[in-house]
């Protein structure tokens, strides 16, 4: 039997990120990444591949030891401390259950591991199998399980033994559409009954947006923001974030200045007026907007808003909402997606203004 | 229409290989089954006689035995050879590598001749340890059972590594780690996890050392010094120095027999491309 130190007796740790360099031979993993997860918290780590969340996670789990840095949970320094007595729970890529155990063997392993008496393993299975829903699979092997049930599976080994921290590593990434949205509302409910801290990786920006009390978004190694979803995918701090959090409009702005809490440049002859969300470093920067925060209409509408002249060049149908692809006059792209049932269809090539509330446009640096 | 003729263009790139089995295969071996039914005279004779034949049953009864321990032994052996070839630093591997490959290029009788020198009365280890004062009398390592087994173990362990390594390099990782990272110990993983991943392997390895075991020759005739006579010598011993080839005609025929049944049951437990990794 594993001698198992006790990190911590609340339900849900609390773990600080401090430093945290990874290089394997001269290649920078991570860089010097400093990260709070708070007790309970739902954090996503979100990146395109090969930004460092499944190596970030690895060393949260203790697997891999980071090169420079420290890693606190609950305000003792664990970053020597192995993986099997961090003992968090995991839930890999591709699900990692055992093929030999049947779906109550499986959960019931890491029970068995800690040594509880037979009678509690039974009853501690049959709650996790039901809770999980997987009642009358409890004897199939893994194999005769479909991916959703494997999933389950996972989720349930990993949850069972009421692990501090739960760190899963793309769960869903093998899932199609319908099956990821029910795993995401049953993995949300899971948090929020369990009260545990999750630690999310995902590289799928609406399932991050969707799940979490926080995101933290990676690339190249970096930490880049961290935020709850609406401050990042609203207020993004560099290009990059914006635009990996979805489709976005960026229009160059000459002429830039401030005019108390908000900043004002030019845009093809108009003046386009601004939050003063960043810092300013030049008369230079581009105004971000979301393709449905702008709205197509027939003139410069009142109030406090923008508006642009553009022409349509086409629109695309999905079902629920219609995008439209526009161009300035001088040429600058731009997509406005709007609710199918409120517009009536646009021909291409007809002359229209773009407007947005001024609120929903902000600045972002003029290079990268 | 296409696959029709691909497939009998495949059959026909096989066919030097079944007439060739044909030729030196099948076609004796009709004829020893022949001899064993009209030899010396026509009739079922010579099975009653491997039924009631004490000496004929004690060397089935020590081939059995034999093989039995040398296949648990090499199994033994060979798994922790194949882990450290699978699972260990890259100069363990080479090291490893090393010992699975190099028992191919020495012949069954160079090595069995060189188990002689190593532990005859007079051999290596038997000087060495009387030198040493550790034992007086010389141990009889050589010219029993004990040395027919450790020969043939010997010979064994390469060909019970590849099926036992390929089992245990299709272990997804993530399963170790994920037994780690639920508080299991080394131990307890390696029992628990490791090695039941790893039973496909070890039947095919076990049957494929067995069935290879039963048919030993040589190794059991010089290690054994006439001594312990497995199956194939006393085979061998009927048929050119009794001679009685009636019954060991009989002897091969339940011999075959045996094993095709062994095979079988191979066949039905694992798939012929996990055992050559
Ligand atoms: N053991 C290793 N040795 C060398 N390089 C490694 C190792 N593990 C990871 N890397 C490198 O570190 C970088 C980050 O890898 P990581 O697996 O953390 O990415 P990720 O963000 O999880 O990507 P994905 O979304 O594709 O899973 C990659 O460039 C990868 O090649
Ligand atoms: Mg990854």
């Amino acid at each position: 039997m594993p001698q198992s130190i006790q990190l911590g007796d609340a339900k849900a740790a609390e773990i600080k990120a401090v430093s945290i360099g990874k290089t394997f031979g001269a290649f920078h993993a991570l860089r010097n990444l400093s990260l709070d997860i708070g007790r309970g918290e739902f954090l996503t780590l979100l990146g395109p591949s090969g930004s460092g969340k499944t190596t970030f996670l690895m060393i949260l789990a203790g697997f891999t030891a980071p090169t420079t840095g420290r890693l606190m949970m609950d305000g003792k320094d664990i970053t020597n401390v192995p993986a099997e007595d961090r003992s968090y729970g995991m839930v890999f890529q591709g699900y990692a259950l055992f093929p030999h155990l049947t779906v109550e063997q499986n959960i019931a392993f890491p029970l068995k591991v800690r040594g509880r008496s037979s009678a509690d393993i039974k009853r501690k299975v049959g709650e996790m199998v039901q809770r999980v829903g997987l009642t009358g699979h409890e004897t199939k092997l893994p194999a005769k399980l479909s991916g959703g049930q494997q999933q389950r599976v996972a989720l349930a080994r990993a949850l069972v033994f009421e692990p501090s921290v739960l760190l899963l590593d793309e769960p869903f990434s093998a899932l199609d559409k319908n099956l990821r949205e029910m795993m995401q509302q049953e993995v949300k409910r899971l948090h929020e009954e369990t009260g545990t801290t999750f630690v999310f990786v995902t590289h799928d920006q609406s399932e991050a947006l969707a799940l979490s009390s926080r995101v933290a978004i990676f690339n190249h190694g970096e930490l880049l923001q961290v935020g709850k979803p609406q401050d990042v995918y609203e207020r993004p701090e560099s290009r990059f974030v914006a635009e990996f959090l979805g489709e976005i409009n960026l229009l160059p702005l000459d002429a830039l200045r401030l005019e108390g809490d908000r900043a004002a440049g030019q845009f093809e002859e108009r003046t386009i007026v601004l939050n003063r969300t960043m810092a300013m470093t030049g008369p230079n920067a581009v105004a971000a907007v979301r393709p449905e925060h702008m709205v197509i209409c027939t003139g410069p509408q009142n109030g406090d808003r923008n508006a642009i002249t553009c022409r349509v060049e086409g629109a695309t149908y999905f079902g629920a909402s219609t995008k439209y692809h526009l161009k300035t006059r001088r040429g600058t792209s731009l997509a406005v997606s709007m609710p199918t049932a409120a517009t009536s269809p646009i021909a291409p090539q007809t002359d229209v203004w773009v407007s947005w509330p001024v609120h929903q446009g902000f600045l972002l640096p003029a290079g990268g | 229409m296409t696959g029709k003729s691909a497939t009998s263009r495949k059959m026909l790139l096989l066919a030097p290989l079944l007439l060739f089995l044909g030729l030196a295969y099948v076609v004796p071996f009709l004829g020893v089954v022949r001899w064993s039914f009209t030899l010396p005279e026509p009739g079922v004779g010579q099975y009653r006689a491997l039924l009631t034949d004490p000496l004929v049953q004690s060397v089935f009864a020590r081939t059995l035995r034999i093989c039995l321990v040398v296949t648990a032994a090499t199994l033994v052996m060979a798994y922790a050879i194949a882990y450290v070839w699978v699972r260990g630093s890259s100069v363990q591997r080479m090291l490893a590598e090393f010992c699975i490959l190099v028992p191919f290029w020495i012949s069954v009788l160079t090595r069995a001749f060189g188990w002689l020198a190593m532990l005859s009365n007079r051999g290596l280890i038997n000087t060495w340890l009387q030198s040493a004062g550790i034992i007086s009398e010389p141990l009889a390592l050589a010219r029993n059972e004990l040395g027919v087994i450790i020969g043939m173990t010997h010979f064994l362990i390469p060909f019970a590594v590849f099926p036992i390594a390929s089992a245990m390099r299709s272990i997804d990782e993530r399963v170790l780690l994920a037994a780690r990272g639920m508080g299991a110990s080394r131990i307890r993983i390696f029992w628990t996890v490791f090695v039941p991943l790893t039973y496909g392997g070890l039947i095919g390895a076990a049957l494929i050392v067995f069935v290879f075991a039963l048919g030993f020759f040589v190794t059991p005739a010089i290690l054994g010094g006439g001594r312990s006579v497995m199956v194939a010598e006393l085979v061998y011993l009927r048929i050119f120095q009794s001679p009685d080839w009636g019954l060991g005609a009989a002897i091969s025929v339940v011999l075959v027999l045996f094993i095709g049944v062994l095979l079988a049951l191979m066949r039905r437990f694992i798939k012929p491309a996990h055992l050559v990794g």
